[in-house]
């Protein structure tokens, strides 16, 4: 084999692609899986020679070395095993290096790459997904992330991204999450939420088959393996971005995520955890990052050229971005929620007009928006005296009693939360009492929502993927039952949950005088012990860490007021 | 080097309304599309492009599918290698049956070994394959040389280039330039042969040994084309 190979090898230029089908069609359709690796070099060689001798074999080589991406099936089920890991070891760096040879004798086969790999996918949307495509997609997939990090990645690794987030995306879109537990309007989101958690955190030992809460489990088996594909894809994707960090490409790579993610994630209403890959990537580097993404939003949002849905997600995003990322600090939320108060100002100003919940769907969008994020950080910020100024220095008092009445629009249960906290901390009290009935959502949100709900819109709410969240996400992640409020006793916090839920909000630290902030960092296990040692030492002052706001309270759970603690 | 020329063009581009907010991107966009592709209508590849809107505004076509039509004055830089040009390239790769160029950081050229005359005999020095010119020894052809080669026929679908070394003025392009000062016979430039005082008149741009432009000239050629609607999206 390898003799004959050589010889043909040297023969390139003779072999016609019309007189020689047969021999090029048995060529090309070789898997390299088979062979040893003389074996596999002698024929890598020969079809970068074919490649480099004839333009019109470029397409059928790349082809070739696409299909060689994936092993087998009885190679794809050992390929967790050492001679399964032995044998892709032995194929696929070389099945790169061929395609960065191609590369350079070829220059315009790398434009060619990226169509064939999005072409040869093994999983496409509106397909099931068994066993046997979930195995293939995630090597696929796993080839895809090294055509990004490798020699190519200049004409290719943009395009690689891009179409992991749209397979992401519509394996996403793909389970059906329509009809599971948020369509209990009698609930606030916030409770929905607590709800959420504690089934969660309860019944792991009840999930043994799938990834998923067992509300999920009444779903069809292909549905619960799109989702555990999802969510193997996500881990893989996480693991790709930390790679990203220690190669010092992170900023590189965000860059084309955040293309992506405009260009498909951000419009997608039925995307539930997609975005959890910005959220990841912005864990990983707050500075630049969770700035840049925070930027992005909000300069979507405020440019009036955008489209309405467009802009109405964005600020969701935001929202949704600066309540959740535990390792924004309070003094990053601060600045944008700053901008937000100060866009949803002029809006009020140059519109004199009464409530509208059609015509002013922006502003009620933004506002909404601004109470979201200070249901979550208002306690942080009045604990830091500089963003306590800032933050009563912002005229949310006259946005809120303007004409436009977006007390009464925004969705209820957000509403209710705000004002609760507001009037504890003192930065706003209604002079009208509204009576929401702990209801979810109301005709008024409906109407600014829209078609597509953006009233109901919270992107990053807790991620139902068991590994993807476990790992991965959790660390980062601000849940609403771990959030101090305004309005909360402190109390002794002896029943306190330990293990790798018990993170604690409030992920800023003060110096003495309190002028500083310090960025968060996301909590490992070790940090967690000395974390929770911290927030000992603290529960044992009964004196405020500052005099300067009455409605300060020691650091508290949430206890919701409905509902018993625990489900 | 031949094959390259700067063409006058008067093109007329169809954009999508929603791209009415920056028609300069589209315009650039749309016309960026049609680089380093054969294009029948300017017979050569579209190498790079120099555009102007004279009347700085678009008509809006009433139809279906309603485009502006913007009028454009171009000029085109186009790649159009022709049988027995000379062309200049970097050679990337030397085998016993074959040398491979590319062409302008692009186009990939390969000259078979029947196609390298005889005076050049293959050796392997360093596990390096090169090529060694029988009668002078300083000429030779390995991975990172400039070599001036014929082009015997180019593949217009995928831009590949089939060359020759077979007349006597091919070879690396250093050795021949010195050979040439010395002998002060007739150079490969392009005052200097009929060939290519035509090609001057058609606005040549000189090569460097590196590649790189370093002068054109305008065309008397003018074409009129319309460049095809964009795809839908």
């Amino acid at each position: 084999m390898q003799t004959s190979t050589k010889a043909l090898s040297g023969a390139v230029a003779d072999i016609d692609d019309l007189h020689h089908e047969k021999l090029l069609k048995a060529i090309f359709n070789l898997s390299l899986w088979n062979f040893g690796p003389d074996v596999i070099d002698a024929l890598l060689e020969l079809i970068v020679s074919l490649a480099a001798s004839n333009g019109k074999h470029v397409d059928s080589c790349l082809d070739m070395l696409v299909s060689n991406f994936t092993p087998p099936n009885k190679v794809l089920d050992m390929l967790k095993q050492p001679r399964g890991l032995e044998k892709k070891e032995r194929v696929l760096p070389r099945v790169h290096a061929a395609l960065k040879n191609i590369s350079e004798l070829v220059p315009m086969a790398a434009s060619r790459l990226s169509s064939i790999v999005l072409e040869q996918m093994p999983w496409k949307s509106k397909r099931n997904v068994d066993q046997w495509s979930m195995k293939r997609q995630l090597i696929y997939v796993e080839n895809m992330f090294k055509l990004e990090s490798g020699a190519i990645r200049e004409f290719v690794g943009a395009n690689m991204l891009k179409d992991v987030m749209n397979v992401l995306r519509d394996l996403d879109v793909a389970i059906g999450w329509d009809d599971i537990l948020h369509d209990d309007s009698s609930k606030g989101v916030f409770m929905i939420e607590l709800e959420d958690e504690n089934y969660a955190d309860g019944d792991e030992d009840a999930d043994a088959d799938g990834k998923l809460p067992s509300t999920l489990s009444e779903k069809s088996l292909s549905k619960n393996l799109t989702a555990e594909l999802l969510d193997s894809l996500m881990v893989q994707t996480f693991e790709h971005l930390e790679s990203s960090v220690s190669n010092k490409r992170l900023s590189e790579v965000f860059d084309t995520l955040l293309s992506s993610f405009k260009d498909t994630v951000l419009n997608t209403y039925k995307s539930k955890f997609t975005q959890f890959v910005m959220f990841y990537a912005c864990a990983l580097d707050p500075e630049h990052c969770g700035t840049e993404f925070a930027s992005e939003l909000i300069d979507m949002f405020v440019g009036g050229h955008n489209p309405l849905t467009s802009r109405m997600s964005a600020v969701a995003y935001l929202a949704s971005f600066l309540a959740r990322g535990k390792f924004l600090p309070p003094a990053f939320v601060a600045s944008y929620l700053g901008r937000l108060v100060d866009w949803c100002w002029q809006y009020c100003v140059m519109h004199d007009g009464d409530m509208n919940p059609k015509l002013h769907q922006v502003f009620y969008s933004g506002c909404q928006a601004m109470m979201y994020i200070l249901c979550f950080r208002m306690r942080l910020m009045v604990e830091i005296p500089l963003l306590k100024s800032q933050l009563f220095c912002m005229p949310i008092d006259k946005i809120f009693k303007h004409k436009l009445d977006p007390l009464k629009v925004c969705l209820p249960s957000i509403v209710e939360e705000f004002l609760k906290q507001a009037k504890a901390a003192r930065l706003f009290t209604s002079s009208k009492t509204f009576v929401f009935e702990d209801l979810l959502v109301s005709n008024l949100s409906r109407d600014f929502g829209g078609l597509e709900r953006l009233d109901m819109f919270f992107p990053f709410d807790p991620c139902l993927l068991k590994n993807a969240d476990r790992s991965f996400i959790r660390p980062n992640y601000v849940y609403w039952k771990y959030v101090r409020t305004t309005y909360h006793e402190d109390i002794d916090d002896d029943d306190e949950e330990d293990g790798s839920d018990g993170e604690v909000e409030g992920a800023a630290e003060f110096d003495d005088d309190m002028e500083e902030v310090i960025i968060s960092r996301s909590y490992g296990d070790n940090d967690l012990e000395m974390d929770e040692f911290d927030y000992a030492m603290n529960k044992m002052s009964i004196t405020p860490r500052n005099n300067s706001s009455a409605g300060l309270r020691m650091p508290s759970r949430i206890r919701p007021s409905m509902s018993p603690e625990s489900l | 080097m031949e094959g390259l020329s700067v063409v006058a063009a008067n093109l007329k581009v169809f954009l999508q309304p929603s791209q009415s907010n920056n028609l300069t991107l589209a315009i650039f966009r749309e016309l960026s599309a049609l680089l380093f592709k054969y294009h029948d209508e300017f017979d050569g590849v579209l190498l790079a492009y120099n555009v102007h809107a004279p009347e700085n505004k678009g008509r809006i076509l009433p139809g279906v599918h309603p485009f502006i039509a913007v009028r454009l004055e171009a000029k085109l830089l186009v790649f159009s290698p022709k049988p027995d040009m000379l062309l200049e390239g970097k050679v990337v790769k030397v085998a016993e049956e074959s040398i491979h160029v590319i062409v302008l950081g692009f186009s990939s050229a390969v000259i078979t070994d029947e196609d390298i005359r005889n005076e050049f005999k293959y050796k392997t020095k360093h596990g390096q394959g090169l090529y060694v010119n029988r009668s002078n020894k300083r000429h030779v052809i390995k991975a990172g040389t400039m070599i001036r080669f014929v082009v015997k026929s180019m593949n217009e679908e995928t831009l590949h280039i089939y060359g020759s070394l077979i007349p006597a003025n091919t070879g690396s392009i250093k050795i021949l330039e010195k050979s040439s000062e010395h002998t002060n016979t007739e150079s490969v430039t392009i005052n200097s042969t009929p060939k290519k005082r035509r090609s001057k008149e058609q606005g040549v741009a000189q090569i460097t040994e590196h590649g790189s432009i370093v002068k054109d000239a305008p065309s008397h050629n003018n074409y009129d084309r319309e460049i095809k609607k964009p795809r839908r999206s």
